[in-house]
Parts: structure tokens; C-alpha cells; sequence
């Protein structure tokens, strides 16, 4: 093997050092002008990512155990892209001065999940998969609890990490007995030796709900609301998308590829899940006045309607999911934006409080909307495109009553998700939040996102580039 | 850029226009500009298109562009027209322009106002000239969702409610049409082609008709909630009645004849047999809306409310001549919702320049304004002869037309509902005459609407537009007719060649 074989870890190479940097450049970095660690962090990650586009070679190391290939490629690309974004958006808060002695770790930890994330999503093994997801776990716990001063945020860094201690252990007990059936742990070995044996089948459910912990799916959800609340939301905000979209893109992958010879117990694990999921968090959403825990909930229902793209083991169904979480990456990441801007502004978090918001901060009342139509999926912005293909998808193989179920879903979510606009747009306040300006990080930030919203939809490149990447069962 | 995708870019080039502009009074000129081009582009495109049949070109759809938009998927852009189609695209700009000068007066967030409704214009646009399902599918629900900001933000009375009750409900007859458009969609190619949104091209494949026995109710109730189909018509009244003038001109005129388009151009023209073989469900449905929105109206006291009620008669009437499946019906079923549109939005236009000068709808409130703004009350007379059925405007061929075709069914069951349909011309006397009477004749009752000034030179354009197309339907229905007729011809075929009765 020659050094030149390494290249195919490009990502999680550039990423390891990028924390290096990060790590090195705190030392030696003058005390006075912390925060420019920050742009430092942000300037090397977008270097990384621009890199990630460029071509690279398909292959495999380690023996099979870590494999690359293109559709791997661009799951990183999509989670680098988020992370980047997140890394914007933490720009201002960062900047306070309860943060200033933690702005290194801030990055070094994010920085860690990633590569946690890219290396559970390249594994070609379940040891490799295992030592991926924790590592992409662990340092999201310690973020949780960053506002060290707050009780909420203590007590979500110590329920994320009993509750993915949990999942871990479920999912290692799972592996255990794949392992024990099987003889290997290798994905491609595993696949072969795959039955329909009832330990075997026993073995997947415990692996599907270690992982469904980790995408919240109901029932496996609880710890969602909690987490997501006491959180710092920039936290809040990577949690529901960057670690969901991660899990989701692994899950994916290794149901098509390990788990194909039981297909007929996974869909009907996926049919039953999903109804649940979309439902429950949708119905929940609905009377959630904080509006972290409301975007918690809507996030809970939107895997509900990603679970519909893995339910035929189709390629289309791989394609769908892959550019939804693309989209959603872009309009979760808007409307926390615009959370995100308004609570460092003010400290406000309440739907009540967002009474009024258009005639004092038209922008970012707009910007809201037009993210929260891309997560309800209303034309002409991405978010429909998205949950088209993803509907589409199921559709194909036949699962119309499923399609039904979604499509009734999107009201439900249409009705809350309309009540922020209802409060912004038409509810009057005695006291409205007051007009600011938000600075330019954030405003550069939310113009990404706007972008995404908007071109993603339409420019239908993107979804057939995405399209010729994927497989089937 | 071909002549049709036009009538969306301008309402877009407009809606950009407005954003850039500084001063907000220049708003409505640069709106009613806008749609004044698009009127004229919409005059010219009826003209283009007689040219073109007289000429002698019998395609199907006429000035088809179709531009590949998602490979994988076959998901085009593609437009084309037919009679039809032409018709309703000038409908609509009729209905938007006359809409743009009855709010001539707003003035809380002006712009936004304008923006929501050029928006909505646009995608009501894009839905009649779209011969792709998806793209069809895409300008109906972006038709729909201004709706929710236009009511909430500058309705009147309990706006919220009614304006989440509307959005929701119409969204949820497009998430039914959603599961019957892709029923359609992966049914589109029995033979192992490629799957297609194509109208055209589905409409040359059989599907089969276990398929459509599940995908043509979706798509059809789909489409009946915006048509208003009973018992999915709750949102109507509520939501008339807290719109402002324009939306309400604009939703009752046009976007509640998408769902009468739509359930005509997809779902029965696509899936033909089964929609004959389950038409007695909805043509029962369709004949309850008829007569119990007639009803609904003589009960009301609201003038909005009353002409939301009315509303559902006359869209029911709609539906119930689309499902008679023959010539003369469905030519009928156009016509009525051409007349229709126009009529109701010159109702609605009319209720809300009277309301800016009471500020009460409540017809018991009011009385002789004829002798105080005769030029609204000899317009509201007008409307309401039309809306009755006289002869000479619009109403009569209308409604003479889905009659006499109804009736050309040998089978009792037709014979029977068509009387009962017929009936409801009797009812909508009632409630017409009942509303003049009150309303506009007899002595004045309040003494402070004595000096209330008549129509403004705006108000006047507005309602004059749509007297003046209402008036031209009732004289000379039959370059209307000529031009629907050929364009049903093809649908036509295709039903007969299932069920020659």
C-alpha cells in the first residue's frame, strides 16, 4: 500500500489535521484576539470543503474496511456544507464573552464529529461503523452542556449521553448476534451469510433501534425534545440536522448493502415506524410554544418522511434521500438561522415572542418563511422538490396507502408550521421584538441558506448528479 | 421564450418590479400595469390561436414548448394550449385586472398586497397553460398558499380561523391529488417505457382500471375541494366572507375554477373509465352542492356569505356537467365557468366597494341605495340577472347549455337529477331578487348612508371590464363555443369510444 492509496481518506485526513490546527493555533494564538479563531476554524473548514468537490478515486483500505466511493463522497460533501454553516452561524455567539475561553474546544469538537460521521459513513465494517458513531456521539454531549452556567444545558448534555450510552449498548447487542450468526463483521461478508434466520432477524432489530435512537424515530424519540431545548441552538441546530443526516446516510447504506436478503422485514419495520414517526412528532409539534422544542418535533416528523425514501431499496428511493437531507440541511439551517440571530439579539425563543416580527425585522420574518414552506414542502422552493422525489420514491414500489399517510402528514405540519407565520405575519404585540441588525456572519449565513432554498429546487442538476450516484438493492 | 411561459414571467418580472420600488403609491400603477399587459397578451393570444385553427391546424394543444427539466424522472416543463385553456387564461386576466383597480385603496402593507396577489395570479397562470402534471401540480399549490397571508393578514372578521381553515383544507385536496398524480405517473406506460407527466401522451394509454377505480376518486375529490364539491365545501363561505375585495374576486372567480378545470383535464380525461363507471357517486355529491348551496344562500344575511353560497351552486353545477360526460354538457360546464368567474368576481367587487362606503355587510342593516350610488346598484342588478339566468348575459347560455345536455341522457337516474339541478334557478331567484329588494330598493333606512359618494373612476374601470365580458358571453356565446367545442372534441372521442350510449 502506497502513501498514495491514503488519499482516498482525503475528508477524514484534512479534517484530523484541520483540528490539529485549530488545537496548535490556540496556543500560540494572542489572547486579546481570541474570536479570530473562529474565522480561522470557519476559513479552514470551507478550504476542506471546497477540496471534498474536487475528484477523487473510489477504492477501499484497511482490508475492505474503509471503503470510498462516489455516493460516500457526496454524503460527506452535503455534511461538510452543513457543518460549514453551522460553524457561520456560530460566528456572533461565539463572540460573547461567557464563550471566549471555549472557542477552540467549540471547534475541535465539531470538527471531531465530523470525522466521527465520516468515517461511520465510509465503513465497510461494523467495528469501523461502531468507532464512527461514537466518536460522532460523544463530543455532541459535551457541546450540549456548553452553557455550563445553565441547568437545561447540563441536563441535556447528561440525557444525550445516557440516552446514546443506551443505543449504543442496543446496537453493540445487535452487532454481537450478527456477529455470532455470521462470523464476520466485514458488510460485504455479512451480507453473504445473511438468512432469514430468527436470531439473525433479531440481531437487525436491535441494530435498526440503536440507530433509530440516534435518528429520533418514535418510539426511540424521548430524548429529542429535552436535548434540543436545553441546548446551546447552534447545538439544537446541528443535532437535528448535520448528526440526523449522518445516521440517516449510514443507515441507509447499510440496509441496502448488508441487509438485502430480509428487505420484506425492513420495509415492514420502516411502514410501521415511519406512520409513527411522522405522526407522533407532527401531533406533538403542535403545541410546542418554545420554538426549539418545535423545531425538535418538526424534525422528528421530518424522518418520518426520510424513513419513506428507504422503504423501497430503490435507487430513486437512495437519490430522494440523499437531496432531501441536502435540502433540509438548507432549510432547517434557515429557519435556526433566523432562531439562532434572534436569540442572541434578545435572548427570545418563544413563538409568542415572534409576534409581530415582519413589521420590526421584515428580512428575517421572510427568511423564516420561506424555510419553514421549504420544510412543509410548498412550491416553488426546494423542500417541495424534495418531498416529491422522496414520495415518488415510495410510490414506486407501491407503497401508496404510505404516500397517503405522508401527504395527510405535510397538512398537519403545514397547520404549525404556519402558526410562526401567523404570529410574524398577521398577530399584533404590545411589545415586538425591536428592530436590529444582525452582523455579517449571520447575514452571510442566512444568504446561503436562502440560496439553497431556492436554487437547489430548480436546478435539477443537482438532483441527477445525486441520481446517478445512488443504487438500489 | 415562447409566447405562453410569458404569462408567468410577467407576473414575476412584476412582482420584481414592486419589490424594487421605493415609493409604495407607485405600487398599483406598476400592477395594474403588469396585468394590463397581460390582459393585452392574453386578447392577443385568443386572436394567435383563432388564426391558427383557422388556418387549419388541428393538433390537440397548440404552441407546445416543452423544455426536459429532470432527466431520471421524464419531468418536463411543457406548455401548450387548447380552446379551453385560452379561454380561462383570459378569464383570469380579466378577473386579476378588474381585481387590481376594486383594491385600488389599500393601504396597511400595500405592497406585500400586491406582491401575494401577482403571485398568486402567476400561479393560477402557470396551472392553465402546464400540460405536465408535475408542473401542474407545482402552480396550483403556489396558487394556494398566498391565500393564507392575503386572508389572515388583510381580511376581515374572524380572518385567522377562516384563513387557516382554507389553506388547510385546499392543501389537503392536493395532497390527495398528489397520490393521484402519481398513481397516474406510474401508470403512464403499461408497455416498460419510460413513465411519463405528459397529459397528452397519458392520455393515449389505457390504465387499468383497478388503478383507476383508486387514483380517479383522489384526483377527482382532490380537485372538488377547490371546486367546492359538497361535503368538502366548508371552507368557501368562511373563507369568501373574511377575504378582501380582490382575493375574494380572485378566488371565487378563478382559483375555484382550477379544481373544475382540473377534475376535467385530468381526472376524467385520463382515466375515462372509471370516472364512468363512479359518476353516480359524484354526480349525487355534485347535485347536493347545486341545490343546498342555493339554499344556503336565502338563508344567509351577509352579502358575502350569500354569494359564497351561491358560489357553491354554481361551481356544483360545474362538476355536475363535467361528469354528464357529453359534448353539449361539458361545453357547458366551461361556459359556466367563464360566467361564473366573471359574474362572481363582479359580485364580489361590487360587495366590497359597497362595504368600503357602509362598513356593513348585513343586508338588513341597509336599504335603498339605489337612490344613493345608483351607478353600484344598477351593476349589482346586472350581476344579479346574470347570476339568475337571464338571457342576454352570460348566465343563461351557461346554464341552458349543461341543462339540455344532462337531459340528453336516456337513463333515469340523470333524467331525475337534472330536474332536482334545475330547481336551484328557481332558488337562486329567490335569493337574488330577495337581496335586490332589501338591499337596493324601497326607502332608505339609515340616515347616515344618505350622502355616500358613488363609484370612483378606478371602481368604474373594474366593473365595467367584467359587465362588458359578461354581457359579450350572453350576445355572442358562440365564438366561445366554437372555440371549446373543438377543443372538446378530443376528449369527447375518447369517452365515446369507451360507452357510446
Amino acid at each position: 500500500m502506497s502513501l498514495g492509496t491514503f488519499l482516498i481518506m482525503r475528508h477524514e485526513l484534512l479534517l484530523i489535521a484541520a483540528a490539529l490546527l485549530v488545537l496548535i493555533a490556540e496556543i500560540f494564538w494572542n489572547p486579546d484576539k481570541k474570536s479570530s479563531i473562529s474565522l480561522f476554524s470557519i476559513v479552514l473548514l470551507g478550504i476542506i470543503t471546497i477540496i471534498g468537490f474536487l475528484p477523487s478515486p473510489a477504492g477501499s483500505l484497511f482490508g475492505g474496511m474503509y471503503i470510498s466511493s462516489g455516493t460516500r463522497l457526496i454524503m460527506k460533501n452535503i455534511l461538510n456544507i452543513g457543518v460549514l454553516l453551522v460553524f457561520i452561524q456560530s460566528f456572533t455567539w461565539l463572540k460573547k464573552e461567557e464563550n471566549s475561553e471555549k472557542i477552540s474546544e467549540y471547534f475541535l469538537l465539531l470538527i471531531s464529529t465530523l470525522v466521527g460521521m465520516n468515517f461511520m459513513i465510509s465503513a465497510g465494517h461494523f467495528l469501523i461503523f461502531y468507532i464512527g458513531i461514537e466518536l460522532a456521539t460523544i463530543p455532541i454531549a459535551a457541546l450540549s452542556a456548553f452553557d455550563r452556567y445553565k441547568n437545561k444545558s447540563a441536563e441535556a448534555g447528561i440525557k444525550l449521553i445516557l440516552s446514546s450510552a443506551l443505543s449504543s449498548g442496543v446496537l453493540l447487542y445487535g452487532l454481537s448476534m450478527i456477529y455470532g450468526t455470521t462470523g464476520t463483521l466485514y458488510f460485504s461478508e455479512v451480507a453473504t451469510h445473511f438468512g432469514n434466520h430468527s436470531l439473525q432477524i433479531l440481531g437487525f432489530i436491535f441494530f435498526f433501534s440503536g440507530m433509530a435512537f440516534k435518528i429520533s424515530i418514535v418510539p426511540f424519540h424521548l430524548w429529542t425534545a429535552d436535548v434540543y431545548e436545553g441546548s446551546p441552538v447552534n447545538i439544537t441546530s446541528y443535532l437535528s440536522v448535520i448528526s440526523k443526516g449522518a445516521a440517516v446516510f449510514i443507515l441507509m447504506i447499510i440496509l441496502f448493502t448488508v441487509f438485502p436478503v430480509i428487505m420484506a422485514t425492513w420495509q415492514k419495520t420502516i411502514f410501521v415506524t415511519s406512520i409513527l414517526t411522522m405522526t407522533i412528532g407532527n401531533l406533538f409539534a403542535i403545541r410546542q410554544q418554545n420554538l426549539k422544542r418545535f423545531l425538535a418535533f418538526s424534525s422528528i416528523s421530518q424522518a418520518g418522511y426520510i424513513l419513506l425514501g428507504l422503504i423501497g431499496g430503490n435507487q430513486l428511493g437512495m437519490a430522494s434521500v440523499i437531496y432531501y437531507i441536502l435540502v433540509y440541511i438548507f432549510s432547517n439551517l434557515g429557519a435556526f438561522g433566523v432562531v439562532i440571530a434572534i436569540s442572541n439579539a434578545t435572548g427570545k425563543e418563544n413563538i409568542d415572542d415572534y409576534n409581530g416580527l415582519y413589521q420590526t425585522n421584515p428580512n428575517l420574518s421572510l427568511i423564516m418563511t420561506l424555510a419553514l414552506f421549504s420544510l412543509a414542502g410548498i412550491p416553488p422552493v426546494a423542500g417541495f422538490f424534495g418531498k416529491f422525489f422522496l414520495f415518488t420514491a415510495a410510490a414506486q414500489k407501491g407503497f401508496f396507502f404510505l404516500v397517503l399517510i405522508a401527504v395527510l402528514n405535510t397538512i398537519i405540519s403545514l397547520f404549525y408550521y404556519l402558526l410562526v407565520v401567523k404570529a410574524m405575519f398577521i398577530n399584533k404585540s404590545e411589545k415586538p421584538i425591536s428592530m436590529f441588525k444582525s452582523d455579517f456572519s449571520t447575514r452571510f449565513a442566512l444568504g446561503i441558506c436562502v440560496a439553497g432554498i431556492v436554487v437547489t429546487g430548480f436546478a435539477s442538476i443537482i438532483f441527477e448528479v445525486i441520481r446517478n450516484l445512488s443504487f438500489g438493492v | 421564450m415562447d409566447i405562453l411561459s410569458l404569462f408567468v414571467v410577467i407576473p414575476v418580472l412584476t412582482i420584481t418590479a414592486i419589490l424594487l420600488l421605493k415609493d409604495t403609491r407607485q405600487v398599483r400603477l406598476v400592477s395594474a400595469f403588469g396585468m394590463g399587459l397581460q390582459l393585452l397578451m392574453a386578447a392577443s393570444l385568443v386572436f394567435l390561436y383563432l388564426t391558427a385553427r383557422h388556418a387549419g391546424n388541428n393538433d390537440e394543444m397548440l404552441f407546445i414548448k416543452d423544455y426536459l427539466w429532470f432527466k431520471s424522472l421524464n419531468i418536463h416543463y411543457a406548455v401548450g394550449v387548447d380552446g379551453i385553456s385560452v379561454a380561462m387564461i383570459m378569464l383570469t386576466s380579466l378577473v386579476v385586472f378588474a381585481g387590481i383597480f376594486a383594491s385600488w385603496e389599500v393601504e396597511f402593507l400595500r405592497k406585500e398586497f400586491f406582491i401575494s396577489l401577482i403571485l398568486l395570479a402567476s400561479g393560477v397562470f402557470g396551472f392553465f397553460i402546464s400540460i405536465d402534471l408535475f408542473t401542474m401540480f407545482l402552480f396550483y399549490e403556489l396558487a394556494v398558499i398566498p391565500m393564507y397571508l392575503l386572508i389572515g393578514i388583510w381580511g376581515t372578521g374572524p380572518k385567522e380561523y377562516s384563513a387557516m381553515k382554507l389553506t388547510l383544507m385546499l392543501m389537503g385536496g392536493s395532497a390527495l391529488l398528489l397520490v393521484g398524480l402519481l398513481g397516474i405517473y406510474f401508470n403512464s406506460s403499461p408497455d416498460g417505457n419510460r413513465l411519463t407527466f405528459n397529459i397528452l401522451e397519458i392520455s393515449k394509454v389505457v390504465i387499468p382500471l383497478p388503478d383507476q377505480r383508486i387514483f380517479f376518486p383522489l384526483t377527482f375529490v382532490g380537485f372538488g375541494v377547490l371546486g367546492a364539491l359538497f361535503p368538502f365545501h366548508t371552507w368557501s363561505p368562511d373563507g369568501h366572507a373574511s377575504a378582501p375585495t380582490a382575493v375574494s374576486m380572485l378566488h371565487a372567480g378563478v382559483l375555484m375554477k382550477l379544481g373544475g378545470y382540473g377534475a376535467f383535464r385530468v381526472a376524467i380525461f385520463l382515466m375515462p373509465e372509471a370516472a364512468h363507471e363512479l359518476s353516480w357517486i359524484f354526480i349525487i355529491l355534485t347535485s347536493i352542492s347545486i341545490v343546498y348551496g342555493a339554499f344556503g344562500a336565502i338563508a344567509q344575511k351577509d352579502l358575502k356569505y350569500i354569494n359564497a353560497y351561491s358560489s357553491i351552486s354554481h361551481c356544483g353545477l360545474v362538476l355536475f356537467a363535467v361528469l354528464m360526460m357529453n359534448q353539449t354538457a361539458m361545453n357547458g360546464a366551461i361556459i359556466q365557468m367563464i360566467s361564473h368567474g366573471l359574474m362572481t368576481a363582479l359580485f364580489f367587487a361590487l360587495i366590497g366597494m359597497i362595504y368600503g362606503r357602509t362598513h356593513t355587510r348585513m343586508i338588513y342593516e341597509m336599504g335603498g341605495l339605489m337612490k344613493i350610488v345608483p351607478f353600484l346598484s344598477v351593476c349589482y342588478v346586472i350581476a344579479g340577472l346574470a347570476s339568475l339566468g337571464l338571457p342576454g348575459l352570460s348566465g343563461f347560455v351557461a346554464e341552458m347549455t349543461i341543462f339540455v345536455g344532462a337531459f340528453q341522457h336516456p337513463e333515469l337516474f340523470y333524467r331525475i337529477v337534472t330536474i332536482l339541478a334545475v330547481s336551484s334557478i328557481v332558488i337562486t331567484a329567490v335569493y337574488i331578487l330577495r337581496v335586490i329588494a332589501i338591499l337596493l330598493l324601497g326607502p332608505t333606512t339609515n340616515e347616515h348612508f344618505e350622502h355616500l359618494p358613488d363609484a370612483k373612476w378606478f371602481e368604474k374601470i373594474s366593473v365595467v371590464t367584467l359587465i362588458g365580458s359578461v354581457a359579450a358571453i350572453g350576445l355572442a356565446p358562440f365564438w366561445l363555443s366554437t372555440m371549446i367545442g373543438t377543443s372538446l372534441h378530443p376528449i369527447i372521442e375518447k369517452i365515446i369510444a369507451l360507452n357510446p350510449f
